[in-house]
């Protein structure tokens, strides 16, 4: 044990930290120099395209160090954004070390810091590292001060790389082994695993990511998953080298995985912990953060028959993604699906990407919502995160959304414009404080849903990408809601329903109408889109139908010309959803929360 | 496989002696070609002997078939004659060009037996004519059209088109008013449309000039409809009018209602169901394969169901007779009208559609979005 390492390395967006997992890798011999490119980066581009780490991934690098023995060092790769901050959690809690790395030239971010207290948490060794070193615009010492006054660790700890270009590698694994403590734990013991991972294999089942803190497992043994005691049978245990690698046992200190046929695989939750059904240890691991969804919304196919095909795609993506939950549910105009929830909007629109891509289902989300809670008049209180199980008004006693404090880092020029937006959006009890030269903390209590409403996107703008932005739920606290219901040619579409402040009703109806207008194609007839109040009207638009659409000749006897034309419009078409014989493209649901990026 | 229904002929004459400025069909200006052409579309219509049911219709289009010398012509007749069976009065029809109208041509097509002229007149407006790149002035046409008649043509239809940059909607009804004047038994308005490598698509795509938008377009349309409408002609067709039942185009009717026909040179398509193959487009790999022994065909598509039923749908709806319900059902196994009747009625309560006598037609207005109308 005394020779195994267990790390992570954690870093806000664009650091770098794939770039230097990928050295780690190619340094430590796991793949020679021809084969590098192939087996590793084609890999990991999957994940570029979608533009940041979603799965956590670990693998086992065997290091000679410098003082002649044989070390073994688990790296786990962490996801890398705010909205999987639990995942990172779980993470870290499988190590014993973090690289903490920060980018030469842009140093300190919201999420640096965020990543950092997270390891702090788990009372994980600390190696800063910066990277990027060969940067022309690198300012090493400005990030070592930082080291010193933002994030308060040792300024003489820290290491100098460029993952780029293959420099500083050697000192970082050294460090690792020289700095980062060897895993303690008792092999003999009862089994205490945690699993801080699990993935769907179609041919085995489920597959259990999992850090042996105690004990030991091997094949045969009968394990139990604490949270729930269900019990299954070890068919394989091993470790992780760029393939899985079958062992007879893995034991206290080491990082493997589990096959245990695993069918259901909701049962499997990421930071449950795993131990012997005839030695149970005497209590689960701690150190977890109970996740909680903050977004919800709902899933339907487009195609209604799609729906068993939906619920089995949900079903296996969950297992990937313990931060996803899922219920049935149903829409008037959308038929049956799935109330979702969700960490964020961000966290919603990759399970949106994923599930189309891998599952190749067409799908449509309701307008996303937070969840409220109202006090009823006959004293009884009910949460409400879907706009379609709003109370009848006359019902409600009381009316509260959750609030948020909102960690927004910018250089000071931004200030003024990122407090005019933070007051916008419902923001109070501001705290500014300087971080260092140039640069301000700004701290905001404010309304979730003003976050999920487009607040995101407009701070990135107003910042020009300079900002970061970070948050903690806080508490419920009063306020005045109303329903907005969305209209299209009269018939109410309840995945466009929203729950709002009321003195931001009408805004908010009619940019929704708007960005319907532009979402919508225009069809063979008018086409009235309104945002109503119960029976009363706040907000309309129109879309005038096209007349003349129809192509003069038909090409002599070419038919088939045409017939394309019109098969590749009708499979567009089928990406639609039809209400009310009005056909709403995907786009609109989610674009109705969202700035227009024109404006 | 038998439809049932009567089988057309079309045969392509790829060649022009100069190409409009916005055709999109195939054609030559290499005449001397024109022989060796003829040769090999005996040679086809050879391969094609017995694969075909009893034609009653006979189309010579292109291309310019008009610039082939009456000689030339005839030996077309005389082989079709020999290697394909009609039925007693077939519907014989060419396309012209106002040009090449003279007594001799005229009075030899009529004894061959071909009794429906078409003539491409497309304007009576010279400036129109000069932007289109048509080779003949209106002068040219108006005699062409006296001539036909002259020559015993009962059965004349005018192609005609709209829509030309720079037109206003009156100036156009000039051109309706004097096509109309002749009391053609046919008229083909045609909205322009530019394919992006004719010389006048190329012109606009620099900028050039601008094409009617949405609205004008929408007025082109009704305009023509309600005028010729007016005149007496049936707008049967998006694009086709007739004084009569009597005087439709039998021929392009079987493009639109799953006929069987044969395509016969360059470019040309055939259909017998539920099979599609069309011809090469050039006519050197047309003379290369027909040399070759082989059939000069580029491509062959067998339809699914769901391919037939859009066809069927978007050509049924192109017409205004539309679709029967009935028919539908039975060929393509699909009612329209219980699957479809939410977005059905609702058409019809925005006037774009009727159904009458199990029919399911386009509204005059109904026509304009025929394009969307079969993708219900």
């Amino acid at each position: 044990m005394k020779n195994i390492r267990n790390f992570s390395i954690i870093a806000h967006i664009d650091h770098g930290k794939s770039t230097l997992a990928d050295r780690l890798i190619q340094i430590t011999g796991m793949v020679d120099e021809r084969n590098f490119k192939d087996q590793i980066l084609d890999n990991m581009d999957i994940e570029r395209e979608r533009g940041i780490t979603i799965k956590s991934q670990a693998i086992a690098l065997p290091y000679h160090a410098r003082d002649g023995e044989e070390y073994v060092l688990n790296l786990i790769d962490t996801p890398g954004h705010v909205d999987f901050s639990y995942e990172v959690s779980r993470s870290l809690a499988s190590c014993e070390g973090v690289l903490l790395l920060i980018d030469a030239a842009q140093g300190v971010q919201a999420q640096t810091i965020a990543n950092l207290y997270l390891a702090m948490e788990n009372n994980l060794e600390i190696i800063p590292v910066i990277n990027k070193i060969d940067l022309a615009t690198a300012d090493v010492e400005r990030v070592v001060e930082q080291i010193d006054s933002e994030l308060g660790l040792d300024p003489f700890s820290y290491l100098k790389c460029s993952a780029k270009e293959g420099i500083g590698i050697e000192e970082i694994l050294e460090a690792i082994v020289k700095r980062i403590p060897p895993p303690k734990g008792d092999p003999e013991g009862p089994l205490a695993a945690l699993i801080f991972d699990a993935q769907y294999d179609s041919f085995r089942g489920t597959v259990i990511h999992c850090r042996v803190f105690d004990g030991t497992v091997k094949n045969g043994d009968i394990i139990r998953l604490m949270s729930n005691q269900a019990t299954y049978k070890v068919e394989e245990v091993g470790r992780f080298l760029l393939a899985r690698a079958k062992r007879d046992k893995i034991s206290a200190g080491e990082v493997g995985y589990i096959f245990a046929s695993v069918k259901t695989v909701s049962d499997v939750h990421i930071g449950d912990t795993i131990t012997l059904d005839d030695r149970p240890c005497d209590k689960p691991l701690p150190g977890f953060k109970e996740f909680k969804p903050v977004v919800f919304s709902s899933i339907y196919p487009i195609a209604p028959e799609d729906y068993e095909d939906l619920a089995v795609a949900l079903e296996k993506y969950m297992l990937n993604d313990a931060a996803f939950v899922y219920q049935k549910d149903s829409s008037v105009a959308l038929g049956q699906g799935f109330r979702c929830g969700f960490l964020g909007l961000l966290h919603l629109e990759i399970v949106q990407e994923r599930v189309e891509r891998e599952y190749d289902l067409s799908i449509i989300l309701s307008v996303p919502s937070v969840r409220y809670r109202f006090t009823l008049k006959d004293g009884s209180v009910e949460f409400v995160d879907n706009p379609a199980h709003y109370p009848d008004p006359v019902s409600i006693d009381k009316g509260e959304e959750p609030y948020i404090r909102a960690t927004l880092l910018m250089p000071e020029r931004y200030l003024g414009v990122v407090m005019k937006l933070c007051m916008e959006k419902r923001g109070e009890n501001s705290k500014l404080s300087y971080l260092g030269p140039g640069r301000v903390e700004l701290t905001y209590e404010m309304p979730l849903a003003e976050v999920i409403y487009d607040f995101y996107d407009r701070f990135k703008s107003v910042t020009q990408g300079y900002g970061s932005f970070d948050y903690e739920v806080l508490d419920y606290r009063e306020s005045t809601l109303v329903l907005v219901d969305i209209l299209v040619n009269g018939e109410k579409v309840d995945a466009l329903s929203q729950i709002v402040y009321r003195d931001q009703a009408r805004p908010r109806a009619l940019r929704a109408c708007e960005r319907l207008k532009e979402e919508i194609p225009r069809q063979m007839f008018k086409i009235a889109i309104q945002g109503a109040i119960g029976g009363e009207i706040i907000a309309r638009t129109t879309i005038s139908p096209f007349r003349k659409d129809v192509t003069a000749k038909c090409y002599g006897g070419d038919i088939t010309r045409k017939r394309k034309l019109l098969e590749k419009q009708k499979k567009g078409k089928k990406r639609m959803k039809t209400i009310g014989s009005v056909s709403i493209p995907q786009s609109a649901f989610l674009a109705v929360l969202k700035t227009n990026t024109d404006n | 496989m038998n439809s049932g229904k009567t089988p057309g002929l079309y045969i392509h004459i790829p060649f022009c002696l100069s190409k409009c400025h916005y055709c999109d069909f195939y054609s030559s200006t290499s005449i001397s070609a024109v022989p060796d052409f003829l040769k090999a579309l005996v040679k086809e219509m050879k391969m094609y002997r017995n694969m075909f049911d009893v034609f009653d219709t006979l189309y010579i289009g292109g291309g310019t078939p008009s610039l082939l010398t009456p000689s030339q012509l005839e030996d077309i007749l005389t082989s079709v004659q020999k290697n394909f069976d009609f039925t007693s009065e077939p519907e014989i029809s060419i396309e012209t060009n106002p040009a090449d109208l003279d007594r001799p041509l005229l009075e030899s097509t009529r004894e061959m037996g071909i009794n429906r002229i078409n003539i491409g007149v497309q304007s009576f407006d010279e400036k129109v004519l000069g932007l289109l790149g048509r080779r003949h002035s209106a002068k040219q046409a108006i005699l062409a059209i006296e001539a036909s008649r002259k020559a015993g043509f009962q059965n004349i239809g005018l192609d005609l088109i709209y829509g030309v940059p720079g037109q206003d909607v009156n100036s156009w009804l000039d051109t309706l008013r004097q096509a109309v004047a002749f009391s053609p038994e046919h008229l083909s308005c045609y909205q322009l449309t530019l394919g992006a490598k004719t010389p006048l698509g190329v012109r606009y795509q620099a900028g050039e000039f601008l094409m009617p938008g949405e609205e004008l377009q929408y007025e082109f349309f009704i305009k023509t409809s309600e005028f010729l409408e007016d005149a007496g002609y049936i707008h049967y067709e998006v694009s086709n009018f007739a004084k009569g039942t009597k005087y439709v185009s039998r021929h392009n009717q079987k493009y639109w209602d799953h006929s069987p026909y044969l395509g016969l040179g360059p470019s040309a398509h055939s259909f017998q169901p539920d099979r599609r193959w069309w011809n090469h487009r050039s006519l050197d790999q047309y003379l290369a394969a027909i040399k070759a022994e082989n059939l000069p065909v580029e491509e062959t598509e067998t339809l699914t169901m769901e391919q037939l039923r859009l066809e069927a749908l978007y050509l049924g709806l192109r017409t205004k007779k539309g679709v029967s319900l009935y028919d539908f059902k039975n060929r393509y196994h699909y009612d329209l009208f219980a699957e479809k009747k939410e977005m059905i009625d609702r058409l019809q309560e925005e006037g774009l559609i009727s159904i009458q006598d199990g029919r399911l037609y386009p509204t005059q207005t109904g026509l304009a979005v025929a394009d969307s109308l079969a993708l219900i």
